[in-house]
Parts: structure tokens; C-alpha cells; sequence
């Protein structure tokens, strides 16, 4: 088993008197990809912000590298910059060009030089084949661009592992490819992926586990195998059965 | 024409007080505008900075929230003309008698008004910037401030240049009021042609006409700068995605 690079363990997470986690239990080893399905409204937003700290847990731990990052003692920056995250809006900046916007954190947090933080901006926006358009801002770029340009602004960080948000669900089909292309081939590469996704094939494909959320608790957790051929818990398949009703074809 | 003749006799003999006038006019209002603005930068980003953890560092900014708004309150409640009155009058009842001099008076008193105004438009223009700028800033690990400086603020004055732009032109118009401590600006100097030529409403069509000119000119300007901001539309694509070996060059931006 090789070490587990984030854990949550007994996270509750309340809106007001909403409970939207309760006691999540899950971790992340060093180069697996955890691909997340579930209904909308389950928590699997919720979960991964709170993993980033977009959102303060209510109560439980979440333990990178064993240390738990709730705690008052942690710097915020560093550890963002190590675990970063990609978006269904992409948020890009949108003040700056696509080679700005993977420098800009590269600077400010990392302490880079420009050029230094300019080479390695390079280098990541040719990773996702964007290097013809470093000079684009985001509102001249298509959806798939524009989020080929926000993994690359996260992997300029160079991170240990990266979280995604549905990163294809604000795209129009013949977009989602692009980016899926890119996401295995990270995959392919080690990095620590965790993916909330509602493409079945991929998190099929490419995962190395697979967790399937539903009113904020973790229903079922598996390989994706079992998941998808032979799944345990009746809301799994029940979500299954109805998602694959509605996306005949796309599996 | 007498009337035509009195008109042009009178920007004739009096143009170098006209001059003058037009000068502080445009000194008061140009560094009003930019001093609210700045006035307007820090106020706004301090009312919209997260609450500290720390419970001290909370209370004092709960206070400064509460000293700014109270600011923008009494700025925005009461006539500039009265505020000149009472700025400048009660810096010499406070002293016993010692007056601040004219100019740097009727700049601080534009200062803090236009800074009232400025206050809450940097305010709505940080409001009104998607939430997602923000987190796509603090997942990669930037703080706030750095947030702010790179991403918000840049987005912000591009947002608020044409209410910047109309602040100065209401700032233009508005010295005017500055004649009732003594400051000598384009409508003061109106008061003494008047006097010495006896011919009001030919002194007033004059300086009416150059306020005209002047706030005409600085809007088209500020809207030129505003296209400009703005930049292309389009934007090169280097090499090409499916040729490798394509050179890629890296201009940056200014
Ligand atoms: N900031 C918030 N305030 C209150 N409720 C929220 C907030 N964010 C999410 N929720 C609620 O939490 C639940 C889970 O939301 P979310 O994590 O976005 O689900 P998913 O990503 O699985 O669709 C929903 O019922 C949603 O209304
Ligand atoms: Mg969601």
C-alpha cells in the first residue's frame, strides 16, 4: 500500500442547520485517480472545496500526508499550491492572457522568478496543447480551451495532486474529448487525481477507485469494476440503471 | 453686434484670469478625482476583506467598517458647498484664527467628497466581480491581498472607469462651489470680471461655455481611454497545435 496523500476521516460539513456531509470517510494514495459520481445535490462539490478549503469543515479531519490541515498552524498558501483545483467555470482570470494566468500564482505564491515561472507556464500550456494561445484571454477561448488553460494555470504549481469539480459538464460535446484526453493522460503520468465526474466511461477507464455519494454520505466505494457491473448498495444502482437510461450511447 | 463684441472683449481683456481660473479648476478637480479614487481603492477593499480569526484584529475592523460607513453617510448627506464652509471655518476656529491655504483647502475638500462617492463604486465593483475570480485565486494558494492586487482590483477599475470618468466631470462643474471660502477657480474669477466689466450675463455665457469645453473634452478623452483599455479583439496564435516544430514565440503584454 503506498502512502495516502489526503484522508478524510469522521468530515461533517453543515449549512446552517443543512447537514450536506456526514462523517466522510475516504482517502487518496499517492498516484491513484478517485473518481466520484453521484446525483446533483449529494455533497460531491461540497466534499471537494472542503478538501481545498474553499469550505471549512464542520467537524472531522482532513489529513494531508497524515497532518491534519484544519488545524489553525497550517499555511493555507503552500497547501493549496499543493493540492489545487480545476472547476466546471473554469474561473480563469479574467484580466490576463492564458500565459498570465499560469504565471501569476507561479509568482505570487511560489516566489518564482518571472522567467523561471514563464518557462514552466510554457511548458504545462503545451502539456494540454495550448501553446498557440498563451496570448488569448479567456473570453476569446472555447469552453475546452478555457479549461485546458485552467489545468495547465494548476499544474504550473506543480502539485502533488489535484482535485476536479465536473470539469466537463459546462462544455458542449464535442468539447468534453479534449479535456478527458488530457485528464487520462495526467492519469497515465501519476498524478493524484480526484475527479467528481459524470462521465461514466471515464471514471470507468481511468480511476483506480471509484465512490458513488448520495445525500452527503459515501453510499458505496469500490473498484470501478465492481462499481459499474456489480453494484452492491441499491441507490448505486438505482443511479446507474437511471443515468445510463439517460446518456444511452455516451457509455 | 455690441453683444458679440462685449463677449469677445471680454475673454480678450480678462483671459489670462480666465486662464487662471481654468488651471485650478482642472488642478482641484484632477487630484480630487484621483485622491477620492484612492480614497475610494482602500475603503473598499478594507469593507470587503474577510474577518480576521484573530477575535482583537475582528473588532478593529468591525470599528473601521462602521468610521467608513459613517464617512460615506455624512459625504454623501450633505452639500460639498457646506462641507468647504464647514472644513475650512472650523480648521480656523480650531486654531484661533490660523486659515489653511486656498488651493490645498478646495483639493482636500474634493478629496474627501468625491471619496464618499468613490467608497461605495469601488465597493459595488468589487461586489459585482464573479465569486469564481476569487476561488480560482485562493486554489492555487494566493491570499487575499495578493488576490486582490492581481486579480479583483485590475478587473475593478476597469469596471468603474466610466463612473471614475463621471465623478471628474461632476468634479469639473462642481469646484465651482469652492468660490464661498475664497479658492480662486474658473467661477471665482467670473465674480471678479463681473465686478470690474458690469457685465453679467455676458461674464457667465463666457465661463458657461469653457465649463462646456472642458467637461466635453475630458469625457471624450476618458471614453478614447476606455477603447484603448479595451484593446483587440483579437489575438495571434503562435505556430500551430498540430505542428510541433512551430516556432512559439512569447510576447508579453504590457
Ligand atoms: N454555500 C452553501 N450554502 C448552503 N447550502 C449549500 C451551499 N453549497 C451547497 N449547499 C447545499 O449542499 C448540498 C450539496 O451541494 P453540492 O455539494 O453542490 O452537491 P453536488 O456537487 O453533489 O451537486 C445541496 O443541497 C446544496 O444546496
Ligand atoms: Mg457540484
Amino acid at each position: 500500500m503506498s502512502e495516502k496523500v489526503i484522508e478524510l476521516v469522521h468530515l461533517q460539513k453543515q449549512f446552517g442547520e443543512n447537514t450536506v456531509l456526514r462523517d466522510i470517510n475516504l482517502s487518496v494514495s499517492k498516484g491513484e485517480v478517485l473518481s466520484i459520481i453521484g446525483a446533483s445535490g449529494s455533497g460531491k462539490s461540497t466534499m471537494l472545496r472542503c478538501i481545498n478549503l474553499l469550505e471549512t469543515p464542520t467537524s472531522g479531519q482532513i489529513l494531508y500526508h497524515g497532518k491534519d490541515i484544519t488545524g489553525h498552524d497550517m499555511n493555507l498558501s503552500q497547501y493549496r499550491a499543493k493540492v489545487g483545483m480545476v472547476f466546471q467555470s473554469f474561473n480563469l482570470f479574467s484580466n490576463m492572457t492564458a500565459l498570465n494566468n499560469c504565471i501569476t500564482g507561479q509568482v505570487s505564491v511560489l516566489k518564482r522568478s518571472r522567467e523561471e515561472a514563464e518557462a514552466i507556464a510554457m511548458k504545462y500550456l503545451e502539456r494540454v496543447g495550448m501553446a498557440p494561445y498563451i496570448n488569448a484571454r479567456p473570453s476569446q477561448l472555447s469552453g475546452g480551451q478555457k479549461q485546458r488553460v485552467a489545468i495547465a494555470r494548476a499544474l504550473a504549481m506543480e502539485p502533488e495532486a489535484l482535485l476536479f469539480d465536473e470539469p466537463t459538464s459546462a462544455l458542449d460535446p464535442q468539447m468534453v474529448g479534449e479535456v478527458l484526453d488530457v485528464m487520462r493522460s495526467l492519469a497515465e503520468d501519476g498524478l493524484t487525481m480526484i475527479v467528481v465526474t459524470h462521465e461514466m466511461a471515464f471514471a470507468r477507464d481511468v480511476s483506480s477507485n471509484v465512490v458513488f455519494m448520495s445525500g452527503g454520505v459515501i453510499c458505496e466505494e469500490g473498484k470501478p469494476h465492481d462499481i459499474f457491473e456489480n453494484p452492491q448498495n441499491p441507490k448505486t444502482r438505482e443511479f446507474l440503471t437511471r443515468f445510463l437510461d439517460s446518456h444511452r450511447g455516451n457509455y | 453686434m455690441s453683444f458679440l463684441n462685449d463677449v469677445v472683449n471680454i475673454v480678450i481683456k480678462y483671459y489670462p484670469n480666465l486662464l487662471d481660473g481654468v488651471g485650478n479648476t482642472m488642478l482641484i478637480a484632477l487630484i480630487g478625482t484621483v485622491a477620492g479614487l484612492v480614497i475610494g481603492l482602500l475603503t473598499g477593499v478594507v469593507r470587503t476583506a474577510p474577518l480576521s480569526k484573530n477575535a482583537v484584529l475582528r473588532v478593529l475592523h468591525k470599528i473601521l467598517n462602521a468610521v467608513i460607513a459613517v464617512y460615506v453617510e455624512i459625504f454623501r448627506g450633505t452639500p460639498m458647498m457646506v462641507q468647504a464652509m464647514v472644513i475650512y471655518w472650523g480648521y480656523a476656529f480650531a486654531t484661533g484664527g490660523s486659515t489653511l491655504p486656498l488651493i490645498p483647502s478646495g483639493i482636500l475638500i474634493v478629496s474627501i467628497n468625491t471619496g464618499a462617492y468613490m467608497a461605495e463604486i469601488v465597493r459595488g465593483g468589487i461586489i459585482s466581480i464573479d465569486k469564481g475570480q476569487f476561488e480560482g485565486a485562493m486554489s492555487i494558494g494566493m491570499t487575499h491581498s495578493q488576490t486582490m492586487l492581481k486579480v479583483i482590483i485590475p478587473q475593478v477599475m476597469r469596471n468603474i472607469l466610466p463612473s471614475v470618468s463621471n465623478e471628474f466631470v461632476i468634479n469639473i462643474k462642481d469646484t465651482s462651489v469652492l468660490n464661498v471660502i475664497g479658492v480662486t477657480e474658473l467661477y471665482y474669477f467670473a465674480g471678479i470680471i463681473k465686478r470690474q466689466s458690469f457685465e453679467t450675463f455676458q461674464t457667465y455665457l463666457v465661463v458657461c461655455v469653457i465649463y462646456f469645453i472642458l467637461t466635453f473634452t475630458v469625457t471624450r478623452l476618458l471614453r478614447w481611454v476606455e477603447r484603448k483599455l479595451d484593446g483587440n479583439d483579437s489575438y495571434v496564435i503562435f505556430g500551430s497545435q498540430s505542428d510541433s516544430a512551430a516556432e512559439i514565440r512569447i510576447s508579453r503584454e504590457a
